[in-house]
């Protein structure tokens, strides 16, 4: 047996061993999960974002959305009756990065999907006070005069295919067309209103 | 999990319960020297040195206690890789549990009022607490928390109705959602017939307008928008149709009318059939119907 007085006067050893300890647990409790079908596999109906949907994924990640807005209902009672059905590992696979989170200032938009018209969402965007006078989310009304970037939302889409979402060589070459004349404030609505939708929206 | 994975977890886990019970016994057999002065001879900045005291009884239990847990834990519960634990227990199943019994719960208060005619669920306290609390959850959004509505998403309150304020209409708009089109117009209008039958719509409530762009627009009105709205323009409600002899306007009377005519609008209320079920859209209705009956 290693003497005490070794292991505590040697900071070396001491962080090895400890490195060691810790590591039993990531093998244990994180690894297996990579291989777990419920955790890498789409929920059934989950197909990956398309290109408009995509662009504002990468609007949400740049306006930091998430230090808000949660997009993970929990398994509770009381979130499932206010947001629906509680989240699956399923649904995130095509999330890079995933956008849980875990502040809630604002409400869960793990599915908001369909919950309001686009039209409420573009009012809500731009100026959230016209519809929620007691919001205190600030509005985004540039999104609506910015055009989206269609050479990011493609180089997105290319990094994502190499990272195993199934996107088609049409998918690719289509993301110029389908972002033609189309606002960031367009691509996020989009985004939006796919959130969650896969999964029924009630739970039962 | 894999078969692999599976024995992993298991010989990681349980190797490790035996590592604790074997550190346990290792160190408490072993005799140390105490020192004459009781201290374990650490000296730190010259004159700071460390007593060497046995590690409290009670302590020492308690890290026994948490080896007997884990072993009780693993047997219960699941965490031996595939093992499901003796209890079956699983998150899904808790959770179903748990809903149950606030279905449960919710549907023996909801036994009070939820089937009796709705001018007695109204005056029913708690029902009408219960649906103001669904209406915040899920149409304040939309419709303001006082229910007054905001531009392009209608009052409530008031007694104009786009669809029909009718107890079965609220609930049908609740549970269906509503789209209601009004189609551009600038094709056969063209731009001077659009100025006309915006001053002619104008004329019909009273609001200031040219009269004679207003006479002209009359046969226009006639002819295109009679189908919906009326030939007194009293709306239908339908299709939704606003009524344009009141001074109630959804999107207000300025320029948005000759916007209207040229591009047409889209009002849509999303169907809460999929998030709501059947007695909460009761209830919700019937507190939309009490707001307007006040």
């Amino acid at each position: 047996m290693i003497n005490h007085e070794k292991v505590e006067s040697n900071v070396g050893i001491l962080g090895v061993l400890i490195a060691v300890v810790i590591s039993f647990a990531a093998i244990i409790e994180i690894i297996p999960l990579f291989s777990q079908a419920s955790v890498v596999e789409p929920v059934e109906g989950l197909e990956p974002r398309n290109a408009l949907e995509l662009a504002g994924q990468n609007i949400y990640v740049a306006e930091g959305c998430y230090g808000c807005h949660s997009q993970q209902i929990r398994p509770f009672v009381d979130e499932t009756l206010r947001y629906g059905h509680y989240s699956l590992a399923g649904e995130s696979v095509y999330d890079r990065p995933f956008q849980w989170g875990s502040k809630r200032t604002g409400p869960d938009l793990a599915r908001v999907g369909g919950r309001y018209s686009d039209e409420w969402h573009e009012i809500h965007l731009i100026d959230p006070r016209a519809l929620v006078p007691e919001s205190n989310m600030p509005g985004y009304p540039w999104l609506a005069e910015t055009p989206v970037d269609v050479e990011q939302t493609l180089k997105s889409m290319k990094v994502l295919r190499k990272l195993g979402h199934p996107y088609s060589d049409e998918d690719i070459a289509g993301v110029a067309d389908a972002l033609a004349d189309k606002t960031e404030l367009d691509a996020l609505v989009a985004y939006l209103q796919n959130l969650g939708t896969a999964v029924s929206r009630r739970y039962q | 999990m894999s078969n692999f994975w599976h024995w992993t977890v298991i010989i990681v886990v349980a190797a490790h319960i035996v590592a604790y019970v074997w550190l346990l016994m290792a160190t408490a057999k072993k005799k140390m020297d105490k020192r004459a002065d009781n201290t374990t001879g650490h000296v730190w900045d010259d004159d700071i040195t460390e007593l060497d005291n046995p590690m409290p009884r009670w302590w020492l239990w308690l890290f026994v206690g948490t080896i007997i847990f884990s072993i009780v834990y693993l047997i219960l519960y699941p965490g031996m890789g595939n093992f499901e634990g003796t209890k079956e227990w699983t998150q899904e199943g808790r959770f179903e549990a748990n809903y149950q019994k606030v279905v449960d719960a919710r549907e023996e208060t909801y036994a009070a009022f939820i089937n009796k005619p709705v001018d007695e669920m109204i005056q029913d306290d708690t029902a009408m607490l219960l649906g103001q609390r669904i209406y915040a959850n899920n149409c304040a959004q939309c419709h303001a928390s006082d229910a007054q509505g905001g531009y392009g998403y209608p009052n409530l309150t008031d007694d104009n109705w786009k669809w029909g304020g009718e107890f079965d209409t609220i609930i049908q708009t609740i549970s269906n959602g509503r789209t209601g089109i009004m189609t551009p117009w600038a094709g056969p209008l063209g731009e001077e017939g659009v100025k006309q039958v915006a001053a002619y719509v104008r004329s019909l409530s009273g609001i200031d307008h040219d009269d004679a762009l207003a006479e002209a627009g009359a046969a226009k009105y006639q002819m295109f928008c009679v189908a919906c709205h009326g030939p007194e323009g009293k709306g239908n409600q339908m299709l939704g149709a606003p009524n344009l002899t009141d001074d109630i306007w959804l999107y207000g009377s300025h320029e948005i009318i000759e916007t209207a005519l040229y591009e047409g609008l889209q009002g849509y209320m999303p169907p809460q059939n999929e998030v709501l079920d059947e007695h909460q859209i009761k209830l919700v209705g019937a507190y939309v119907y009490s707001l307007s009956r006040k």
